[in-house]
């Protein structure tokens, strides 16, 4: 993409953008959000980010393949799931402790980690499907 | 432990042992052969415990629920039917298993070979000792393919694998017609097990089902005991080592269609039909057999097709009818598996010391191998039916039974005596003419077997002299029960090695003079049925051949119709099939919606998004580029979330929006990536039709959700959820705590779908149009022009 303006404001706007799809993905318990929107959210960074600098620069700056981080959260889906069997109540059954972090209570619960799960594997499998598309379509 | 799990562990050694064959064999070499005949000793060990009750004739049943909802059960029945077979399987297995030992020795793949050999005679002890009807059916198409594994054992020849392939077809294929008519017993009579369903054998004979029932059995029992014309794929079989041909192909696994009719004959036997059929293809494959075995000149070839033979006599004599023909198929049985298996045995022996099986090549073995020509004396002279050895029992059984004075039993005694004739020459054609005359020079320097290899057939031999001395004996233990078992009524069995002068014993020398006068001329014989064969041009054996191809040209003819290959006609296809669900079932039933009831005062805010979504409509319809039908597309996706929002859904809005704006960038790249001609190029005969299938769905569509929407709406899972949505998982947002919480399983599903279709999608954007080739086309015209 040759727009300056673009390219100068991708980086900030796909940060901000994938700051606000953790947020969405963390508040979707009580207020409307959760881990599918929320990893939509972050692949649409994703994918502004890969038009305006290049698909090199999105992969370097994930680090991680993409299908690696949507094999991830598959794999977080599942333990989570299992982790309530590890407590003898049956798989999926949501588990809640209440940490006090610096003196606020956090409510942690393994359903959290199942929708971090989720997250990922929406992050990854779509990511993964528009940046190869991506790389290709630029040639 | 208790008996029945005594005999469940009886029933899975052999599994066991394949399990461990591999490692020994690696560990001791062929002395492993040692060692593994101990896993079928030990079954021979554990089934003679029935012995007694069964010789008193009564029956053990045991077994354990397998599916108990479905009334099947994993349970066996020990009577003197399926006690004789276990042993001779077991016993003879384990003769087999040190012959084996001896015959592949440092042969690379031993180990397996030892392996498939078990799993074989698990399959086929199973078989034999089922009781349920799925246990049967489940035992005889692993004693297919076990037979498949077996023959193809030397994979790398092209002749092996085809007879594999071929086996596999026609007995496994005849496994299906055994399962249909399985089912259809099933259904008649109510039971799934064999020991109930002897009472149970008139309503079965009238049932209208009866003559259906009893052909699909045929079909299975036909094909894996090779009768006429399905007889083909056993001479081919005989590309398997010797080992497998002495076991499955004459002793034990053809057997198994002999050993269905024994067990269904007080169900289904009796009728002029089962009278009528059995005898008819028996009686054919009997003398074709015969002859054919005439013509051969390979020992084993020469073996197979009397095994075809013999097998031909079984089903006639269990299917005639007459008094003694049940006990002569018992007595005949028995005595085939002992002596064909010892034949069978040293034909590879002297295959295995001279380098030929070569009938013709062979002569005047037996300064070099004295022990082997006893051996197969002793077999041969059994075969031919001569005093004082167990085949001679059973031959004046046989005549005993066909001595009538009916015209049906004279066409059949005179059968029986051309095909045991036959067969007579060829015993001694095997077992005499290699080893007398002059010596004929063979390909390796002849000498005597090793103790591993005369072991199982000496013992064969000397079980088949020793049983007919002690017939009393024998009769009581094996006989009797075994033939009250076949005739569901008591039997007993009295003859003696004892000739007693009559009708039957004129028919035996009937029929051993003849057999001198046919091995006398068995070479004018073997060139006259050459003759007549080369004539005839056509047999099985190629129409197996034409079938399979015809099979495939078929099969390609039909994918190439079904499978275009053009994205066009599938999208087509399977959207008219959805018009013509949405329209065809509410026209059928005259269920069409009532029309939509308007309140008057929509605001101004909802029409005007309506009206934006009918615009991005327009525009995808009108646009002059596709990029433009794209991002219209995505209009028309975004008035619909704001109209999600408004009803309350902010959920589910904020989700449309981003798959529709992701759905917009990534057709925007597919589109880039294809190169495709940036507008639309159809010929209008080609967009009507197009459009009013278009209609057709979105119309459909319409109408469905008017009439859906026109049921009253139950409440009462909203009430559940937005009642326990806070108090049980402690989330306020419903839709969210429905996915990750209440139905998380589902959600569980669904990410690794999403997983799965990224990985696939991903392997396609990466496949290049130029590097793909072809990985198997499975055309044969191009394999012909290859």
């Amino acid at each position: 993409m040759k727009s300056l303006i673009f390219r100068a404001v991708a980086p900030f706007l796909t940060s901000l953008m994938v700051l606000f799809s953790i947020f969405v993905l963390l508040r979707g318990h009580n207020e409307p959000g959760g881990g599918f929107i929320g990893g939509l959210i972050a692949v649409s960074a994703l994918a502004i980010y890969g038009i305006a600098c290049g698909v090199e620069t999105v992969r370097r700056a994930i680090y991680f393949h993409p299908m690696a981080i949507a094999g991830a959260g598959l794999f977080a889906a599942t333990i989570a799931g299992l982790i309530s069997m590890a407590a003898r109540v049956p798989f999926m059954t949501g588990l809640w402790i209440y940490p006090s972090l610096l003196g606020v209570e956090v409510p942690l619960s393994t359903v959290t980690l199942f929708d971090c799960g989720v997250y990922l594997v929406v992050v990854g499998a779509i990511s993964s499907i528009a940046l190869s598309l991506e790389e290709r379509g630029g040639e | 432990m208790d008996a029945a799990a005594l005999t469940l562990l009886a029933l899975s050694l052999p599994f066991l042992g394949a399990l461990v064959a591999p490692l020994l064999t690696r560990l001791l070499g062929h002395n492993a052969a040692w060692l593994l005949a101990l896993f079928p000793a030990a079954i021979v060990l554990h089934f003679l415990r029935f012995w007694p009750e069964v010789a008193r004739g009564e029956i053990v049943t045991g077994g354990y629920e397998w599916i108990p909802s479905f009334n099947v059960s994993f349970s066996w029945l020990i009577d003197g039917l399926s006690l004789t077979f276990v042993l001779l399987i077991a016993g003879i297995g384990a003769l087999i298993v040190l012959y084996s030992g001896g015959y592949l020795k440092g042969h690379p793949q031993q180990g397996r070979f030892f392996s498939f050999i078990l799993m074989f005679m698990g399959s086929m002890l199973g078989l034999v000792a089922s009781d349920s009807f799925l246990m049967l059916f489940v035992f005889w198409e692993l004693t297919s393919i076990t037979s498949f594994l077996l023959i193809g054992f030397d994979h790398s020849r092209e002749a092996a694998r085809r007879a594999a392939l071929q086996a596999l077809v026609v007995t496994g294929g005849g496994g299906l017609f055994l399962l249909a008519g399985l089912l259809i017993i099933w259904n008649v009579t109510g039971v799934t097990q064999l020991s109930l369903l002897s009472s149970f054998g008139a309503e079965m004979r009238e049932s209208p089902f009866y003559l259906a029932a009893l052909l699909l059995v045929l079909g299975g029992a036909f094909t894996k005991s090779a009768q006429f014309p399905f007889h083909f794929w056993l001479p081919n079989a005989m590309e398997a080592p010797t080992p497998v041909s002495a076991y499955l192909h004459s002793a034990t696994m053809v057997k198994a269609g002999v050993y269905l009719l024994m067990r269904l004959n007080p169900v289904l036997g009796g009728t002029t039909e089962w009278q009528m059929l059995l005898p008819l293809f028996g009686g054919t494959t009997l003398v074709i057999g015969a002859v054919l075995a005439c013509r051969q000149t390979d020992l084993k070839l020469m073996l197979a097709y009397t095994t075809m033979a013999s097998l031909g006599l079984l089903v006639m004599l269990t299917g005639l009818g007459f008094p003694h023909a049940i006990e002569a198929a018992a007595l005949y049985l028995v005595a085939h598996s002992l002596f064909k298996g010892a034949l069978f045995m040293v034909a590879g022996i002297i295959d295995h010391e001279t380098g030929t099986r070569d009938v013709t090549r062979l002569g005047g073995l037996r300064s070099a191998m004295p022990l082997t020509f006893v051996i197969a004396l002793a077999a041969a002279l059994s075969m031919g039916g001569l005093p004082p050895f167990f085949g001679f029992l059973a031959k004046e059984e046989i005549y005993y039974a066909l001595a009538g004075p009916d015209r049906r039993a004279m066409v059949f005694a005179a059968l029986a005596i051309l095909g045991n004739a036959l067969m007579f020459a060829v015993a001694f054609a095997v077992a005499l003419k290699p080893f007398v005359g002059a010596r004929v020079e063979t390909p390796r320097p002849a000498h005597e077997a090793p103790l591993l290899l005369w072991l199982g057939p000496a013992l064969l031999a000397a079980k088949g002299l020793s049983a007919a001395l002690l017939s009393d004996l024998t009769h009581e233990l094996v006989s009797t029960p075994m033939a009250t078992a076949i005739a569901g009524a008591p039997r007993q069995v009295t003859i003696s090695v004892i000739p007693h002068v009559g009708v039957p014993l004129a028919l035996s020398l009937a029929t051993a003079l003849l057999g001198i006068v046919f091995y006398l001329n068995l070479s004018r014989l073997r060139s006259f049925v050459a003759t007549i064969l080369a004539d005839i041009g056509w047999g099985p054996d190629r129409g197996f051949d034409q079938f399979m191809r015809g099979l495939v040209r078929f099969s390609v003819a039909l994918t190439r119709r079904l499978q275009s290959g053009r994205l066009d006609v599938y999208m087509t296809t399977t959207f008219v099939v959805v018009a013509a669900v949405l329209w065809g079932a509410p026209l059928y039933y005259g269920e069409l919606p009532n029309a939509p009831f308007f309140a008057g005062d929509v605001p101004l805010h909802e029409l005007a998004i309506m009206a934006i979504a009918v615009i991005g409509l327009l525009a995808v319809v009108l646009a002059a580029d596709r990029l433009t039908a794209i991002v219209s597309l995505g209009i028309q996706g975004f008035a619909v979330a704001v109209i999600f929002l408004l009803y309350g859904a902010p959920d589910l809005a904020f989700t449309q929006f981003m798959i529709e704006t992701l759905s917009v960038v990534v057709l925007a790249l597919v589109m880039t990536r294809l190169r495709l001609s940036p507008s639309d190029h159809r010929p209008l005969g080609q967009k009507i039709p197009d459009l009013a299938v278009a209609l057709a769905c979105g119309l459909g569509f319409g109408l469905m959700l008017l009439k859906v929407t026109g049921i009253p709406f139950d409440a009462s899972l909203t009430e559940f959820f937005n009642l326990y949505s806070k108090t049980i998982a402690h989330g306020a947002n419903v839709v969210n705590v429905i996915i990750v919480d209440f139905r998380g399983t589902d959600t569980l599903g669904e990410i690794a779908v999403v997983m799965i279709t990224g990985l696939a999608i991903l392997s396609l954007v990466r496949l290049r149009a130029g590097s793909m080739r072809r990985i198997a086309d499975n055309d044969p015209d191009a394999e012909d022009r290859a």
